[in-house]
């Protein structure tokens, strides 16, 4: 297999995962919706209301960043991280 | 505004323009404590603003093709951010989610998740991909990966249905604010509105853009953020609003027990004044069903990804990393709105239906409620209203209605904070719906310019006779747009979701298949933007004249159904018809490699 093949195969599990813990916190919580509700979470607001308040909007934030920092590390691994950079 | 020299100077150039801001506001404060009336506090709000933004534009001035359609390339990371976050953040976001979280709780909460998670989608599947591509606009990937003038032309045909039927609802957000603020009939305001709107992007494209929209970011965050935190402290319940209202969400909850979501009748409610509801779901209690939430957040998301003036901003960024990282800075700016929104709604809310509270209106006489200073404005601007239905003399829940605008319009007021917070208000309102405005309207413009009529008209116009061309579209859809929004068609929050499900329909699967998918073709990209786009739109029309629709797909979600037949429809096509050449295939190995020189930067 060539460099960039296994830097493709990296990247995209890398999309996997990511994909797989943005589902969960868009849309697998909401399933127990109703539920999840019932339970007091985090700072005494019911859970489910936390999620969709902040909860899951800023999960989605540290999401972004830890992606963006993970395939910065798959380029540098297999030599293709831009070089003129800011 | 040339150079590195002033991106260097970025940090400090804003810095100056935040400090003299927070500076007016202190100003505009002693005036009215010296006796300035509200309406001129209002004026000076809106006019100062514009004006700053107006200059910033006129600064930006650019003719080169570079600087005008991505920036120059040259955005960092963090203003970037700030942006798309202006770009992103609707007058609708502003003006009303905290007034659709106050009336519909969770089903309503869906968007925000919708808003949000979207960005994930844009950061892992595309924007790395499409800044790597080098292209000026959405269509022109469209035109390059998949090669035709056709496939280039059904991109712009879905980018302008969605991008216009969002622009309409941004115009119409400006004139409401411009007419409110300076006190001027609606029709006359919705042109200032696009006059201001016009000035930001007129002379220097997307470079005028992105610096008017930091500069609109500053305002429109310290507009929403100060009344909210204020609010919380004036009611005792909690310095940082955000980790403090727990109690407050329980009370709402024990209140609406208390006084039960009665019903009105057909006939009582046939006398509330339109556009307005009473409160008739929990606050915090889950009442919709998993799908409509997940529905509705998982076409926002798509749709998200699909909007190509938000993927648009990610052209303008140094290198394929900071498009990347910068994706994580939107959307960091915008949960700082997003999160305040549920806390405004919740103080708005308590402050009202209380009784314990000195502002609480249920429960108290018809004849003291109607004696409220407050009461009488928002009455007369057709936002409050109360009727005894019963005929028991005093307020009940459902006899107390409101306009979803005045969760943020009026709130301020009812809490007792001085006027100058609702001049900032309205500043803010129309920072946030000014910056849209420019965005949607310049993707549009830029669309036609670029693709249409330089690449396919004529492909050896000069520079500067595209930037006339652009510059004269840019004026033709403003009007275009400014006309429809002066006809009150459709509410802000409606045409603003529909544009969400037009874009996903023709454009999600398009795009990201022409990364993720080798074998992706002409002939599939062009049935699945097109037949993407027609089902969907279909399905709108079928559901609009009175069809039941299926599998609870509302009008709301339509693009679930249209995005659905593009994805069947762009699979099927491209498997029938000859794989992509070579050329092309060689070209999807490049994108997915960050390093080098961009794809159209080699031809």
């Amino acid at each position: 297999m060539s460099n960039q093949e296994k830097h493709w195969e990296k990247s995209r599990s890398l999309l996997f995962i990511t994909l797989a813990i943005w589902f969960i916190f868009s849309i697998g919580i909401f399933l127990f919706g109703a539920e999840m509700n019932e339970v007091t979470g985090p700072f005494g607001y019911p859970w489910t209301y936390w999620f969709t308040c902040q909860g899951s909007l800023g999960a989605f934030v540290i999401l972004i960043f830890w992606f963006a920092n993970r395939q910065e590390k798959i380029d540098e691994e297999f030599g293709f991280s831009e070089r003129e950079d800011e | 505004m040339k150079g590195s020299n002033f991106i260097d100077n970025l940090p400090k150039v804003y810095g100056i323009y935040t400090g003299g801001f927070i500076g007016f506001i202190i100003i505009m404060a002693i005036a009215e404590q010296m006796g300035m009336s509200a309406k001129a506090i209002g004026i000076a709000f809106v006019a100062f603003t514009v004006f700053i933004y107006a200059l910033i534009g006129w600064l930006s001035r650019t003719a080169q093709a570079d600087a005008y359609y991505v920036a120059g390339r040259q955005v960092p990371t963090v203003f970037n951010g700030m942006a798309t976050a202006a770009d992103w953040m609707s007058g609708a976001s502003f003006v009303a989610m905290a007034g659709g979280i106050y009336f519909k709780g969770y089903g309503y909460m869906a968007l925000l998740v919708g808003w949000t998670g979207g960005y994930v989608l844009v950061a892992s599947l595309l924007a790395p991909y499409l800044r790597k591509f080098g292209c000026y606009t959405v269509p022109d990937f469209i035109g390059t990966r998949y090669g035709g003038n056709l496939a280039r032309f059904s991109a712009v045909v879905v980018l302008t249905v969605a991008s216009f039927t969002y622009v309409t609802a941004q115009i119409n957000a400006t004139g409401t604010i411009a007419s409110v603020a300076l006190d001027i009939p609606f029709q006359y305001a919705v042109y200032i509105g696009l006059i201001s709107i016009l000035l930001c992007s007129m002379l220097g494209g997307m470079r005028g853009v992105t610096w008017t929209q930091v500069a609109q970011y500053i305002v429109l965050i310290i507009a929403y953020l100060l009344p909210v935190f204020w609010i919380s402290n004036k009611m005792g319940a909690g310095f940082f609003p955000h980790f403090m209202l727990a109690d407050e969400v329980a009370r709402i909850g024990e209140l609406e027990q208390q006084f039960g979501f009665v019903a009105n009748s057909k006939e009582n409610l046939a006398m509330v004044p339109k556009g307005l509801a009473g409160i008739t779901k929990a606050h915090s209690a889950v009442n919709a069903t998993p799908w409509a939430f997940i529905s509705l957040a998982l076409a926002m998301m798509m749709g998200t990804a699909s909007l190509p003036h938000v993927m648009m901003r990610y052209f303008t960024t140094p290198s394929v990393k900071a498009a990347r990282k910068s994706v994580g800075w939107s959307l960091f700016f915008i949960f700082l709105l997003y999160s305040s929104a549920p806390m405004l709604a919740t103080l708005s809310k308590l402050s009202l239906i209380d009784p314990n509270l000195s502002t609480g209106i249920i429960g108290k006489t018809f004849a003291e409620v109607e004696a409220i200073d407050w009461y009488q404005n928002w009455n007369q601007a057709n936002l409050m209203f109360i009727s005894d239905f019963n005929g028991n003399g005093t307020v009940e829940l459902n006899e107390f209605f409101m306009g979803g605008k005045a969760v943020v319009l009026a709130t301020p007021e009812i809490a007792g904070l001085p006027y100058v917070i609702s001049g900032l208000v309205a500043a803010g309102g129309m920072a946030a719906a000014m910056s849209t405005a420019d965005g949607l309207i310049l993707a549009i413009a830029n669309a036609i310019s670029h693709d249409v009529y330089y690449k396919i008209i004529d492909p050896k116009a000069e520079t500067a006779k595209r930037l006339v061309v652009a510059r004269v579209l840019l004026v033709v859809i403003g009007f275009a747009g400014a006309t429809i929004a002066a006809m009150e068609i459709q509410g802000i929050l409606g045409s603003v979701i529909w544009a969400f499900d037009f874009a996903m329909s023709g454009l999600f699967f398009p795009l990201v298949l022409g990364v993720w998918w080798k074998r992706a073709n002409r002939q599939g990209a062009i049935a699945g933007m097109l037949g993407g786009l027609a089902a969907g739109t279909w399905y709108l029309v079928w559901v609009r004249t009175g069809g039941s629709g299926f599998l609870g797909i509302t009008q709301l979600t339509f693009g679930i159904f249209g995005s659905a037949v593009s994805l069947v429809a762009m699979i099927v096509v491209s498997l029938m018809t000859q794989e992509p050449d070579k050329a092309t295939q060689k070209m999807v190995d490049e994108v997915r490699v960050p390093s080098g020189k961009t794809i159209l930067g080699k031809q």
